[in-house]
């Protein structure tokens, strides 16, 4: 993995991200419904991968737990709407307050261990509040969830969930991310995220704090993590304990490692890839987890670097 | 040698206990600005360790360590860093996928703010200082090893520090690095105190002011080169006793 530092080449992969986001738009005028509607989803889910690669593919540190944070956004979202009558702009507030003080409090418990005992800790923390939601039942209705209706999800005039408006509420939050992420990886605090992932002894002994920076890492990665799942409560109506399971945590690390971890664009490309052969296969046959599974493993064998980590090293050496 | 002024890096009492096994015992040991001192001492001495304390990679199991007039013995490792003592390895450690460009980069762009310009010169000096300079774009693990080196020493000088802590900088060099390196060294003695930690005595007798012998975690003698050369405690730790 290459990062480049100079002006020219931050440009080039802004305008190359800057062109996919012009594509996305142009899409929506374009794509049958049934598409059109998966578009929108990859993209939410596609800004909780984004997430997850801030922390997992720009600092090098593996979570097993974000889908607490995911969780955090989704409930900070939809419990003050469902059981306070919030509308969703003050919401959208307490949702990404919900995300920074569960990521800050986990990140300050979780950083005090490295490696594997990281993965660990996260997982445990994540399955504690996987629990937590389900002990609370009586307001988060547990597995069975709940839904916030229609005449609720409506924000600054917009019915969210009017597929037009939903789908473009999901670009801005895609671009958004998107941008950040490019921001972030070209700002002086992203390039010690990159060292630090790079060699941390080495980053230590340059002179800089890298458990602060560890820590802010896992406070963005979590606060983005936070934002896709408020979104997807807000544009699909609903919130469920099975988005604070171990599978949605499971799932950002793989959609971040066949996109390509630490690349700005390989999350959405492995969130579209992934959910696309789940579906094409499921059309086929029920043992489509088998087929998903072995076009992992596959792609693992043979492009290491993710889909938009191969294409980098292959092609645009410039890519953010 | 009188010491009237007060010493730039100097420890009281330090020691450093692994479980039990004591690798620096009790060490004083002081320098004035602008010395080059030489540690040297049989492998497994404690010299790593003991510079390791000094920049704070590793924590004090007892006594003090002073710093330009400061007690910095509780101060977390990049925070000596900031107030102008740079480290490298003994074993390269460096940013293999990273330029070298980027890798002096990150060394000293906290020191200039968004002064652009500063950061782009300093990393040009750095790297011509070490003959590096015509290779600023490559990877830097696509380098010799020697040349690795090199590229550790340039991020050390470009955090432009008032001590410069070397941990066997030479190992793996040629014979023309190593006279390249000596001659960098002289240049660098004057703007900087230096603490080189080397096995090669050519270097040592070469660069030092002063030796510091360490063994068994202890300091053993201290001194001039000549001085040195002819103390028979360090003959004898390094040859063994001699039976005459």
């Amino acid at each position: 993995m290459i990062e480049k530092t100079g002006m020219t080449d931050a440009r080039k992969s802004l305008y190359f991200h800057l062109g996919l986001i012009g594509a996305l738009f142009i899409l929506q005028f374009i794509l049958p419904a049934y598409h059109h509607g998966n578009l929108a989803r990859i993209m939410v889910l596609a800004c909780y991968a984004m997430g997850y690669n801030i922390l997992f593919g720009y600092t090098g540190l593996l979570s097993l737990g974000h889908a607490m944070f995911f969780a955090a956004g989704m409930y900070g979202m939809g419990l003050p709407m469902v059981h306070l009558g919030w509308t969703p702009e003050p919401a959208l507030i307490s949702a990404i307050v919900a995300g920074v003080v569960v990521s800050a409090g986990i990140g300050f418990l979780a950083l005090r261990t490295s490696g594997v005992s990281f993965m660990i800790v996260t997982l445990m923390f994540a399955q504690a509040g996987f629990l937590t939601i389900l002990y609370f039942g009586e307001w988060t209705r547990g597995d069975e969830g709940f839904v916030i209706k229609q005449a609720e999800r409506v924000m600054a005039g917009f019915d969210l969930s009017q597929p037009t408006n939903r789908y473009n509420a999901a670009l801005i939050l895609f671009s958004i991310c998107l941008l950040l992420t490019i921001r972030l990886v070209h700002s002086r605090f992203g390039r010690v995220m990159i060292a630090i992932r790079e060699n941390e002894e080495r980053t230590h002994m340059l002179g800089y704090d890298v458990h602060f920076h560890k820590w802010m890492a896992v406070i963005m990665s979590g606060t983005m993590a936070a934002l896709a799942g408020a979104a997807y409560a807000l544009l699909f109506g609903y919130a469920g304990a099975t988005f604070a399971s171990v599978q949605y945590s499971i799932f950002p690390l793989l959609w971040v490692l066949l996109g390509g971890a630490g690349t700005a664009l390989g999350p959405f490309i492995g969130t579209l890839f992934m959910f696309y052969l789940i579906d094409l296969s499921s059309s086929f046959t029920t043992a489509y987890m088998l087929i998903a599974g072995l076009a992992l493993v596959l792609l693992t064998l043979f492009l290491p670097q993710g889909l938009v980590g191969e294409f980098r090293r292959k092609v645009v050496p410039w890519l953010s | 040698m009188a010491i009237m002024t007060t010493p730039h890096i100097s420890a009281d009492g330090i020691s450093r206990h692994f479980g039990g096994l004591i690798a620096v015992d009790q060490v004083d040991f002081s320098v004035p600005r602008g010395e080059i001192r030489a540690i040297i001492g049989p492998n497994g001495a404690g010299k790593s360790t003991f510079v390791g304390m000094l920049c704070g990679r590793i924590p004090v199991s007892a006594g003090r360590i002073m710093f330009d007039g400061k007690d910095v013995t509780a101060l977390p490792a990049h925070k000596r860093i900031r107030q102008g003592i740079a480290y490298t390895f003994q074993i390269t450690s460096i940013y293999g996928r990273l330029s070298l460009k980027d890798n002096v980069r990150l060394a000293t762009s906290w020191r200039w703010g968004n002064d652009e310009q500063a950061i782009q010169n300093t990393i040009e000096e750095s790297l011509e200082k070490v003959g590096l300079a015509d290779r600023m774009d490559q990877m830097a693990g696509d380098l010799s090893y020697g040349h690795q080196r090199l590229l550790e020493i340039a991020m050390g000088i470009s955090q432009h520090p008032q001590l410069l802590i070397l941990d066997e900088p030479t190992q793996g060099l040629a014979d023309s690095e190593i006279a390249g390196f000596v001659k960098l060294i002289r240049e660098l003695g004057g703007d900087m105190t230096i603490l080189l930690i080397e096995h090669n005595m050519n270097v040592v007798m070469d660069t030092a002011d002063q030796i510091t012998v360490l063994n068994l975690g202890k300091v053993l003698a201290t001194g001039t080169p000549a001085d040195i050369r002819g103390n028979r405690d360090v003959q004898i730790a390094y040859l063994g006793e001699t039976h005459a």
